[in-house]
């Protein structure tokens, strides 16, 4: 039976080996460890948690660029179609102001070119009257060399004279 | 707790310590041959005594024996500290002078039996000494080497943690120790002692690592029996027992004293009873380690001293059982290695439970079933 009677000394020293075991290891070791682990374990399960809201952000960011980028696309095709149009008005107002120009100008060419001819027919009517005069003229003088001559064509005249 | 885990925390102990185990062995088999050889010598002149070796070798010494040669043993004599009022109070010398209790001392000598004494020499007057023997033996020598180890390992791991802050992985040994502060943490203490498990984690650590390292250290060769020793398993069992009541709160006596809606007469039996579970609570953590490592020694010697018995019948037959006796010892010895963590366990994880009654607040009523599957363990 001695061996399940306690002894004193052996009592005393585990007593006295526990606590100081335990004083010590709880301020320099558990406190210390437990803490550490802790702060680690919260630490990661922040660091997911910051993981899978920005994961969550990343994947509204993303379905925001899309809308942009649509947005932008559709934009771009709106600016492009006012383009084309403003292109093509411009064109056709060009045209027509360019026609409307040169309808002034065929105008003004023909008004012009009425003129000329205008006054180069009166010349040519001019110079030909000339001539015609200088002919009958030419052929008066020849038929009036006469006396007799003269006093017919007098008469002749004085004739269409009075007939007038 | 799930058996699943419990079973994963075994292998993990058994892998980690599995490397080591067959040099270990073997050195406990080179150990304990040539231990039992010089013995076997003197077995033509003596006839072995397998109970005297036995109890030798488990019970607290004032030497720290290793082995004979040639009938003289080779040990070393640690410090004898004795307060006697009777013989001028505080004595202190080393146990060198007993000589192997074949002399006295200042009237002192060794008795042997079951468990070494220090007893006044003059039979007449030993009623006279009342001795308090506080000597430095065998059991408190490797207690206090374990404490050292245990203090460098933890406050090395504990700087580990500091210098390195928690953001970096753990490594070496803290990466081994890490899993099982863990697992005191999230088996043992939180679902016994719910929120206030922080409270009282360094203790469940401390009392769990403490039986550990001493439990095995009991199993090196030449090692001392300490967590086997009644009185080591009575005063942790004690130091639990007062934090129990330390902390116990008005719910737990209020059950106790007066379980409420239980019939006059069933109580004046169940209050008693549960007065009696109360103190039958540490002696169970008492006698379920004690008996566990004590078990487990007595096991080994006995597979060992086999050779020997079997030895002493004929030398032949001796020879022939050495390597059965081999294959035992060394299944026991890895057996040991399992029961010594898993008692370490029970051990915090049963003081984690009683603590958890004690503390326990009156909305929440689990911790009943975790301590009766345990109890069977």
């Amino acid at each position: 039976m001695d061996l399940l009677t306690p002894g004193f000394g052996l009592f005393f020293w585990t007593l006295l080996a526990f606590l100081t075991v335990f004083f010590i290891l709880k301020k320099f070791a558990w406190k210390p460890i437990l803490s550490a682990l802790e702060e680690r374990e919260t630490g990661i399960a922040d660091s997911i948690a910051a993981a899978e809201k920005v994961k969550k952000e990343m994947s509204q960011m993303q379905a925001e660029n899309e809308k942009i980028m649509q947005e932008a696309r559709a934009e771009r095709a709106a600016m492009l179609k006012e383009a084309k149009d403003t292109r093509d008005s411009l064109i056709n107002k060009a045209k027509e102001e360019t026609k409307v120009v040169a309808d002034k100008m065929i105008a003004e060419a023909r008004q012009q070119i009425e003129q000329q001819k205008m006054a180069a027919l009166t010349e040519v009517k001019n110079q030909i009257g000339g001539l015609a005069l200088e002919v009958a003229e030419k052929v008066l003088r020849k038929h009036l060399d006469t006396a007799e001559s003269q006093n017919t064509f007098a008469k002749m005249m004085a004739e269409e004279i009075k007939m007038n | 707790m799930s058996f699943r885990r419990l079973f994963s925390f075994t292998v993990l102990t058994f892998a980690l310590f599995s490397a080591s185990i067959p040099a270990i062995a073997q050195h406990e088999e080179n150990a304990a041959n040539h231990e039992a050889e010089a013995h076997g010598e003197k077995g033509g002149e003596k006839k072995l005594n397998v109970s005297e070796e036995i109890f030798g070798h488990i019970g607290d010494s004032h030497y720290w024996h290793f082995f004979d040669i040639n009938d003289e043993p080779v040990s070393i004599p640690l410090p004898v500290i004795i307060y006697d009022k009777a013989n001028g109070g505080l004595k202190m010398f080393s146990a060198s002078k007993f000589h192997h209790g074949h002399e006295e001392y200042e009237g002192y000598k060794l008795q042997f039996g079951m468990k070494e004494k220090i007893v006044w020499a003059n039979e007449a007057e030993a009623a006279q000494h009342d001795i308090y023997d506080i000597s430095i033996t065998k059991n408190v020598l490797s207690m206090m080497i374990s404490v050292i180890l245990l203090l460098w390992i933890m406050l090395g791991v504990a700087k580990k943690y500091k210098k390195n802050g928690t953001m970096v992985a753990p490594s070496g040994f803290q990466n081994a120790l890490e899993p099982v502060l863990t697992f005191i943490r999230d088996e043992v203490a939180k679902p016994n002692l719910g929120h206030r498990y922080m409270y009282f984690m360094p203790l469940l650590l401390t009392v769990f690592f403490f039986i550990w390292i001493n439990n095995l250290l009991g199993l090196l060769p030449g090692g001392a029996n300490f967590t086997g020793n009644i009185t080591v398993t009575l005063c942790l069992a004690i130091i639990a027992f007062i934090v129990m009541m330390a902390k116990s709160n008005k719910h737990y006596w209020g059950h106790l004293l007066n379980p409420p809606g239980v019939p006059f007469g069933i109580k004046l039996l169940l209050v008693p009873i549960e007065i009696m579970s109360m103190f039958i609570k540490p002696i169970a953590l008492t006698i379920r380690l004690f008996a566990n490592i004590m078990a487990g020694h007595i096991v080994i010697l006995s597979v060992i001293l086999l050779i020997f018995i079997f030895g002493a019948l004929s030398k032949a037959v001796g020879v022939v059982f050495v390597p059965v006796s081999l294959a035992f010892s060394i299944f026991m010895f890895m057996l040991e290695l399992l029961v010594a963590a898993i008692q370490a366990f029970i051990f915090a994880n049963l003081t984690a439970v009683f603590i958890g009654q004690a503390i326990e607040e009156p909305h929440h009523d689990h911790a009943h079933g975790e301590h009766d599957q345990l109890e069977h363990l």
